[in-house]
Formats: C-alpha cells, sequence, structure tokens
C-alpha cells in the first residue's frame, strides 16, 4: 500500500473501446502526489477519454485506476468529492455572471468564495473587475481563467484539465501555465491534456500519448535526451522548393517545418552531405546548423519511429 | 440541503434571464385562451346568407325576419332567380340559400302545405349541418307559434335542457383543453430541454463529477417548472372566470391539486424524456410529437373519443391529459368531488410514479 500513499493517480492496463475503435489500449502510469503531469498527444489520442475515466464519468472495459487510493469505479462517489475538473469544452453556464459561476459551484461543493479565496486569489484577480459580466461574453482567456477557478473552488486534491489552453491566445497560455505551477506549490496534483507540444516543457512529466497507447512517460529533459541523432535546421530562400527536394532526397530521415526553418535529421551522419545535396539542386543562401531538439522534435521522432 | 437550494437559484436564473422564454411561457396561456375563446370556436354567429323569395308574401316576410333576428345569420344578399344562387356561393360570402316557392302563404292556406328549399355550402360539413339545423328549428318554433290557435291532433313537445353549459359556450370546453395542453407543454417540453441544455453544453458533465446526488440533481430542475406551470395553471383558470364566465362548480382547492398531481405527471415525463435524448433539439422533437398531438388530438379536448375508431380509442387511454380532462371538467363544470373523480386521479398518480421509476432508471451517474 505504499504505492497507493505517494501516488496520486496510479492505473494499470486501462483499455477502453467504442465499438470497433480502440480509444484506449493497455495504459499504465503513475502519478505522484503534487506532480504537474502532462498528457501531449495530438487529437483523437485518447486523452479526453483517459479524463474521463479518472473523473469516473466513464467506465474502462478492462483494468483499473485509483485515486488518492480510491477506485473510481467503486468509490466514484469519494472521488466526485476530492477532484476538480474541467472538461476540454467550456463548460460553465453562460447566462451566469462570472461571480454567479463561482458561487454556485462553491455552493454545490459544499462550500464558500470566502473559505477557499487564499487558492484561487491570482488567478480571480484579473477577472474580479468583470465578476458582473455574464460568462458567456468573457473572452477566450478570461472564460479559461473562470473555468480554472470554478474547478479549484473547493480545494481539490487533484486538479484534472482537459485541454485548458485549447483555442486561448499565446500570452494567456502562458499565464495560465503559470497559474498551474503556482498551484502546484499547495500540493495539488494536477494532470493536464494539450495538443501543444511547446507546453510539455512546463510539466514536471509528460506522458506522449497517440493512438490510445503511451509511447514515451518521462521528465522534458529526459525526452529531448532520447533523441539519439544529430539534428539540422535549414533555412533556404525558397523554403517550398527546400521542403520538396529534401522530401524527395533518399538521405532524408525526417523534414519538419517549423517556423521558418526545416528540421531535418539524415541518415548519413556527415552535415557536408546537406550542403552538397543542396547546392546540387541549385540552392542559393541556404543556412544549415545543427540544432539541440526541443521537444516537440523528440514527439515527432517517437511517433515516426512507432509508426514503423 | 444547502447545495440543492444553491442549484435551484441557479435555475431561477436561467429562467428568468431567458426573456424571450420568459414572454413565450406567460404569453402563451393569454393568447391561447383568447384565441380559444374568442376566434377559434364551433359556435356560429352572423353566417352570410342569401334569400330567395319568389312568394314576398307575410309569412316569407316573418320567417325572414325570424331567421335574421336570431343573431345566427347576416343577409348578404336577395336573389331574385335560381340563376344567381351559384354564382354567389362562388363568391364566397353566403353558406347557405333560401328559397321560398312560389305563392308561398296561399298554398300553406289552402293546401296546409309549402315549401322552403334550404341549400347550404357544404364544403365545410360541419357549418353546413350546423347551419341547416339552426334554420330548420327556427321554421319549426314559427309553426309552432302559427298552431298555438289551432288544436292539434296529436303533438309531441321535446324540451331540450343543455345540463351544465345551457349556453352551449364553446369556452367551456377550451378552458379545461388549454390548461392541459399548457401544462403538458410547458412542465414537459421545458424540464427536458432544461435538463438536455446541460448535456449539450457539457455543465452536465462538471454536475456529475460534483458531489451532487442525481436526485438533486433531477429535482432542483424541475422544482421551479412546477412553480411556473402553476401559476400559468392559475392565469388560465382567472381568466377564464374573468373574460369568459368559465365557472368552478366544484372546490377550487380539489381543482388546484388536481392540476398540481397533473403538473408533477407532465414534469416526470419530461424528466423521461430527457433522459433518453441527449440534445434541446431532440428533446423539443419527442415534446412536440410524442406529447403535443396525443394531447390535442386524442384527449377528447377537440375530437371526442367515442366517435374514433376502437384502436384510437384503446389507445386514448394511456394518453394522461385523456384523464386530466375528464377530471378538470367534472369539477369546473359538475362541481363533483374526489368520490367521483377518484379513479382518473389514481390513474394519473400510477402514471406519474411509473414515469419516475423509469427515469431515476434510466438517470446515467456517468457519460455515454
Amino acid at each position: 500500500m505504499n504505492s497507493t500513499k505517494e501516488n496520486s493517480i496510479s492505473v494499470s492496463n486501462l483499455s477502453k473501446s467504442y465499438g470497433n475503435i480502440l480509444a484506449l489500449n493497455k495504459l499504465s502510469f503513475e502519478i505522484a502526489k503534487g506532480e504537474l503531469f502532462g498528457f501531449i498527444g495530438p487529437d483523437g489520442a485518447g486523452k479526453t477519454t483517459l479524463f474521463r475515466i479518472l473523473t469516473t464519468l466513464l467506465l474502462a472495459d478492462e483494468g483499473n485506476a485509483t485515486l488518492c487510493g480510491l477506485d473510481v469505479v467503486k468509490d466514484f462517489k469519494k472521488i466526485r468529492q476530492i477532484i476538480g475538473y474541467m472538461p476540454g469544452k467550456f463548460s460553465l453556464y453562460q447566462d451566469l455572471s462570472v461571480e454567479e459561476n463561482l458561487s454556485f459551484f462553491a455552493t454545490i461543493f459544499g462550500t464558500t468564495i470566502q473559505e477557499n479565496y487564499e487558492l484561487i486569489k491570482d488567478i480571480y484577480i484579473q477577472i474580479e473587475p468583470f465578476r458582473k459580466r455574464p460568462a458567456g461574453k468573457l473572452s477566450g482567456g478570461m472564460k479559461q481563467k473562470l473555468a480554472l477557478c470554478c474547478a479549484m473552488i473547493h480545494k481539490p486534491e487533484i486538479l484534472v484539465l482537459d485541454e485548458p489552453t485549447t483555442g486561448v491566445d499565446a500570452v494567456s497560455r502562458k499565464e495560465f501555465w503559470e497559474m498551474l505551477r503556482k498551484l502546484k506549490e499547495n500540493g495539488i496534483t494536477i494532470i493536464v491534456s494539450t495538443p501543444y507540444m511547446d507546453e510539455a516543457s512546463l510539466c514536471d512529466r509528460v506522458a506522449l500519448m497517440q493512438g490510445g497507447i503511451i509511447m514515451s512517460t518521462n521528465t522534458p529533459e529526459n525526452i529531448i535526451k532520447q533523441f539519439d541523432t544529430p539534428l539540422y535546421a535549414v533555412k533556404s530562400h525558397s523554403m517550398y522548393q527546400l521542403m520538396n527536394d529534401l522530401k524527395t532526397w533518399n538521405q532524408t530521415e525526417s523534414a519538419h517545418l517549423f517556423g521558418q526553418y526545416l528540421h531535418l535529421t539524415i541518415k548519413d551522419k556527415d552535415s557536408n552531405a546537406i550542403e552538397t545535396y543542396l547546392k546540387s539542386k541549385s540552392h542559393q543562401d541556404f543556412e544549415i546548423q545543427q540544432i539541440t531538439p526541443n521537444i516537440e522534435d523528440a514527439f515527432m521522432r517517437l511517433m515516426a519511429n512507432k509508426s514503423k | 440541503m444547502k447545495r440543492f437550494k444553491g442549484f435551484v437559484i441557479k435555475e431561477f436564473y436561467h429562467i428568468f434571464r431567458d426573456y424571450r422564454s420568459m414572454v413565450i411561457l406567460f404569453g402563451m396561456p393569454l393568447v391561447q385562451i383568447l384565441l380559444f375563446g374568442f376566434a377559434i370556436t364551433n359556435e356560429i354567429n352572423n353566417a352570410g346568407i342569401a334569400i330567395l323569395d319568389n312568394s314576398k308574401d307575410a309569412v316569407t316576410h316573418k320567417i325572414t325576419n325570424k331567421l335574421l333576428s336570431s343573431g345566427y345569420f347576416k343577409l348578404e344578399a336577395n336573389l331574385t332567380d335560381y340563376k344567381e344562387i351559384e354564382p354567389s356561393f362562388r363568391k364566397g360570402k353566403i353558406k347557405q340559400v333560401i328559397i321560398f316557392e312560389n305563392n308561398f302563404a296561399k298554398k300553406l292556406e289552402t293546401e296546409n302545405k309549402a315549401n322552403i328549399q334550404i341549400i347550404a355550402d357544404a364544403s365545410d360539413p360541419n357549418t353546413a349541418s350546423l347551419l341547416s339545423s339552426y334554420t330548420t328549428n327556427i321554421i319549426n318554433k314559427y309553426q309552432v307559434e302559427m298552431m298555438q290557435n289551432q288544436e292539434l291532433p296529436m303533438q309531441i313537445n321535446p324540451e331540450v335542457k343543455m345540463l351544465y353549459n345551457e349556453e352551449l359556450k364553446g369556452v367551456f370546453m377550451f378552458v379545461p383543453g388549454t390548461i392541459t395542453i399548457l401544462l403538458m407543454l410547458i412542465s414537459a417540453m421545458m424540464t427536458s430541454i432544461s435538463i438536455t441544455r446541460e448535456k449539450e453544453l457539457g455543465t452536465m458533465e462538471i454536475l456529475l463529477v460534483s458531489p451532487l446526488k442525481p436526485l438533486q440533481i433531477v429535482i432542483g430542475k424541475v422544482v421551479p417548472y412546477v412553480f411556473i406551470s402553476f401559476m400559468i395553471a392559475v392565469i388560465i383558470l382567472v381568466l377564464g372566470f374573468t373574460v369568459f364566465g368559465m365557472p368552478v362548480q366544484g372546490s377550487l382547492f380539489l381543482l388546484l391539486g388536481e392540476c398540481f398531481l397533473f403538473i408533477i405527471m407532465a414534469l416526470s415525463l419530461g424528466i423521461l424524456i430527457s433522459t433518453i435524448t441527449q440534445t434541446q433539439q431532440t428533446a423539443m422533437m419527442i415534446s412536440m410529437f410524442a406529447l403535443m398531438l396525443p394531447t390535442i388530438l386524442l384527449s377528447g379536448f377537440i375530437f371526442p373519443i367515442e366517435n374514433m375508431p376502437l384502436p384510437l380509442q384503446i389507445f386514448s387511454n394511456i394518453v394522461p391529459p385523456k384523464w386530466f380532462i375528464i377530471i378538470i371538467k367534472n369539477i369546473m363544470l359538475k362541481g363533483v368531488g374526489l368520490g367521483y373523480i377518484w379513479k382518473e386521479t389514481l390513474i394519473i398518480i400510477g402514471m406519474t410514479l411509473f414515469f419516475i421509476a423509469l427515469s431515476v432508471k434510466k438517470f446515467k451517474i456517468r457519460l455515454g
């Protein structure tokens, strides 16, 4: 029982399918108390399904999961007391004001805004000027902040956030993650899912998900370390031409466009080969430099390896 | 309990902030009852008629006057020739033509017999038969008056009394019907929509993950509509009484109690609908087609159940409004007590329990 004490969430062999579609395929992982844990993966990876099973909203076909030692099937009533859940879709009452939403959620969890104000203060202060405004008329970032407040107002032990930053502008996204880091200091276990891979580096640990399986679970640093081949950033006057040329090159292992650079791995370990090839394709003013991979590169590589 | 209270307050916010629905909710009873009372009525007033009087004597004049002073008819045209009959019907202003034969008074005196022909526009069969029977009645009455001086060999004189609604007011039928329709519509449709709205918006997900019990969620949803529906029932009764003189012969307390029971029945039906639908739109469609149509057509509100084919008669037994209409008609018009309507009351209670049991069984504590 030692593990349940330390681990806030533990999942073993969890499977769930919708008809013929396997949404989750034998997932197992452990999340420690107070950890900020991210599930990163594209749409359809199974993140929402996993979260709904953890929040007792769905039943798994196989396997089991416990939150704070409570079983998600048997003890669903107790679990519903200790978790805070923010669904992927904005799910507050649009016709209720900011304040009314917050106090409604406080009431149904048997608490009051005053009681846990300290916990949400940092976030709530930002939306407080609009507290009389209906939630439906808030901007995207504001809505997410309000939803987060509502999910936390009862001081949950575990906070489950399903894609909280989807559809939110870059600045608000950054602020949102800063808030999560602060919350973590209160000892709350936070699991969060996101399709944005750049957000992965902000988590303590991440699980890279695709097609219902976890491809890798590790700290963001270690996931990057798993990148076992040199990575080059290439730029040319005609990026479209460059993309086409590199995609058709027999030495190319992977080529992805990242901003104004093309991230490239090659089978040949000699970077001079790139230069020679590009010259042969009459590219001018091109730039080639070796770079440290970021988490997104690592994820792309994992995905490519898995599909081989 | 505090949680529950918070939930109910939230529901009232939803209702009162949706101005458009509020206007519909309270405007609808007003409009419906006035429409049914004044406009949509099967009583006939001032139906246009034409008269072709070939005789133009004292007797035909008297009969014409009797007809026109009855209030049922309005003279649109005096015809002079049979050829004018068809075109005047075509114009659409008249519903009936009355033709007196030649030498009407003389024939009546000498032969003891004279003919009146009534031609009615039967493209609307109900109106046509009503008009012709009004006409015959008036003529018969006149005949009886004429014969007062003479001794008849034998005479049967039926005396008709229209019990419970002596003036045959259509509104006496429409008030109970309107109450039934509106309570059904508001209670069942509004609750089913308000529960499915939470599903659609995704807030149901959060409510389920909260410590609120499913029963608290459902009852919390229903409570505001109990109030609103009850208020609407009272509004209709007051309107019926003040505007149309619709009496409440029986105990008002019993009547309100039965209304309350029917509201609970309709609400539990609404909850049942919401447990089997996922979107507001399907909930509304089901409420409209599965509830409204039987309520209007099969409850005996407009079309008498006795005239339906047997399968429909049997089917009408599972239409809850049928029983409610029987109950309120009996209370309002005949003034009976619970002793006469306990059977119907029990049926509605049974239906309510059935719907509640079924919805509790169907209510999902999880998604999907």
